[in-house]
């Protein structure tokens, strides 16, 4: 502690002029949250609140509306092409981030080895996070739509000839494929900071002892970069259940409503479906199963992150 | 610590594509670490890595190829090269799109929304950080930074009208928002960063007489450089690349940034797909440039922000 400390509670004994000076909040720090707060509070709360209230009403979006209590949040429960956009999301979000985060775990630790070209390599695998995903996504349209049923036709494959996008069943995986495709390469560069975590000499202990590699990574970087896997997950999962761009560009929710995700049925239902009242119950049903699985996930994965 | 230059490793370029030179600084700490018995470089592990950035290779690879073909060239699997070159595809795809104009809405909004956001976020961070103790800037804290598991589609329709009444569904409108939203995670990181600013300096400036305007623009702004790099790098890419919210704000197409304005053109495309991906490609490489020449600042700025 230095004896320059500023005083947070001005004594009574002071004279006023210094305290003015020493424990009153400078206006400088009040003018620099003012402005902030004000466009927070106009552009983000005033809107989730609105989208909470017109949530209790059957609002088209436009023109008159009445209250209808919680009608629109028992409807929902009832709605078939809602619960199988949230089983579509569900399970989009659940491979797609199990996967993103394997396959950016296996190539961070590639990449943090003994390899040639180690900067490059870095470089060339961080490329897909500065194109947008929609662009990419109309690029991955065409090799689905075009490209690999042509491919499976010279393979005499009768399932790969035909587009995978067009059959309902299987169109989910494409987005999948973008989903990883674009989205393992944040995740590296998350990885590749946590390995930089784990002190060297754990390593030349364990080589000394003849670990393998794979008992080197069990043993010693996963539990060193526990942490990060944590985070990577919740940041993953929370990401893709809100996806957006990959669908709109590679399927816009088709076939039919196979490739719904819960965005995109807000989306066409809120703004092109006149259903404005009810996706907003379907919103903040969104929202609450947003906060409860990252809440969930970070404890359930803490508590393996300590039991490691 | 340079270790003495090493003579060009065995078997460099055996099969390999020829690397891009290194920056100074890091080949000698790799090769440093070859000096022991364990620290050879990996190559089969290089080969690996080589091989598996081909998946990052083969879409980019494939748009460039179709972009330059005659549409009659696109039949089978498309991965040919074109056997006439259409350059043409770039021209029309330029004058159907208005690609100059969405070019510009893109970098204006994305140029706006970067200076605005270090601007104004790191200030209202420094507000916050230097106020911890005081419970308003606490609870300021915290209301912002729990936006953080709010997810979009909750205001997208609210705020989509609110930004119509006012006349911000535009080019301006969406430079605010960029700013506004970035709050929530800037001001985390750049309250963590700012704790570890030690007080002294801005305590000797106040001494001196500067105001707190001052001691914030002189003393830690500049400061400030590395995380503002970061949030700004990060802030670039989701200006650039964000999709849903130009779709949900944008009413004028003539104020369409780049990826929305792909999505009006898609439908339009369909009969010509070398004039479409000649689009994609128009789209993807102002950015890509960018990112190839700051390929190493974008990286570590991005890890920067992955650690706190």
């Amino acid at each position: 502690m230095t004896s320059v400390q500023p005083v947070d509670r001005p004594t009574d004994s002071a004279p006023p002029r210094r305290t003015l000076v020493a424990a009153r909040l400078p206006r400088a720090f009040v003018w620099m949250v003012v402005p902030a707060f004000v466009l927070f509070f106009v552009f983000h709360t005033v809107p989730v609140l609105q989208g909470v209230f017109f949530s209790f009403t059957d609002s088209p979006g436009y023109g008159a509306w009445e209250a209808v209590g919680l009608a629109n949040y028992v409807a929902l429960l009832s709605d078939p092409r809602v619960r199988d956009a949230y089983l579509f999301t569900a399970q989009f979000a659940v491979v797609a981030t199990i996967l993103t985060n394997v396959v950016a775990l296996a190539l961070a630790v590639a990449l943090n080895g003994k390899i040639r070209f180690k900067t490059a390599l870095r470089g060339v695998y961080f490329i897909p996070n500065v194109l947008a995903i929609l662009v990419v996504g109309y690029v991955f349209q065409y090799l689905f739509t075009f490209s690999l049923p042509a491919i499976g036709e010279a393979l005499g494959s009768a399932r790969l000839s035909s587009s995978i996008l067009a059959d309902p069943d299987l169109a989910w995986i494409g987005i999948v494929v973008l989903a990883v495709w674009q989205g393992t390469a944040f995740n590296i560069v998350l990885y590749l900071a946590g390995l930089q975590t784990v002190p060297p000499e754990l390593y030349e202990a364990a080589s000394l002892d003849g670990a393998s590699a794979w008992r080197r990574f069990r043993s010693i970087t996963f539990p060193m970069i526990a942490a990060f896997f944590t985070i990577n997950m919740v940041l993953a999962l929370k990401g893709y259940l809100q996806v957006f761009d990959h669908i709109m560009a590679m399927t816009a929710g088709g076939p039919g409503t196979a490739t719904e995700s819960v965005g995109v049925l807000i989306y066409k239902g809120g703004f092109q479906g006149g259903e404005y009242g009810y996706q907003l119950a379907n919103a903040v049903v969104f929202m609450v199963v947003i906060v409860v699985l990252a809440v969930f996930q970070l404890r359930v994965l803490q508590r393996r992150e300590v039991s490691a | 610590m340079t270790g003495p230059s090493v003579a060009a490793p065995p078997r460099a370029g055996s099969g390999l594509p020829p690397d891009r030179p290194d920056v100074p600084g890091v080949p000698s700490r790799r090769r440093s670490r070859r000096a022991g018995p364990e620290g050879r470089v990996n190559w089969w592990l290089t080969g690996l890595l080589v091989f598996l950035a081909l998946t990052i290779a083969v879409p980019l690879y494939f748009a460039v190829v179709t972009a330059l073909k005659t549409p009659d060239q696109l039949t089978g699997a498309g991965f040919g090269l074109p056997t006439e070159v259409r350059w043409a595809n770039f021209a029309d795809a330029w004058t159907l799109t208005d690609f100059p104009r969405s070019a510009l809405n893109s970098a204006v909004v994305t140029v706006g929304a970067v200076v605005l956001t270090l601007l104004t976020n790191s200030m209202v961070a420094y507000a916050i950080a230097r106020n911890m103790h005081r419970r308003v800037f606490k609870g300021l804290f915290f209301y912002f930074v729990s936006a953080l598991f709010v997810p979009f589609p909750i205001l997208m329709l609210p705020v989509a009208k609110e930004t119509a009444i006012l006349g911000l569904d535009n080019q301006v409108g969406l430079i605010l928002l960029y700013t506004v939203y970035g709050l929530s995670f800037n001001v985390f990181v750049f309250v963590a960063y700012i704790n570890s600013i030690p007080r002294e300096l801005e305590e000797a400036a106040t001494m001196d007489g500067a105001s707190t305007w001052t001691t914030f623009w002189r003393v830690i702004f500049p400061l400030l450089a590395p995380m503002n790099a970061t949030v700004g790098i990060l802030t670039c890419l989701w200006a650039w690349n964000d999709f849903l919210l130009p779709l949900v704000i944008v009413s004028d197409p003539r104020a369409a940034t780049l990826p929305l304005q792909q999505y009006v053109f898609q439908s339009q495309f369909s009969t010509n797909y070398p004039v479409a991906f000649a689009s994609y490609l128009m789209a993807m490489v102002p950015l890509l440039l960018v990112y190839l020449v700051a390929q190493r600042w974008v990286i570590s700025g991005v890890t920067r922000g992955a650690i706190k």
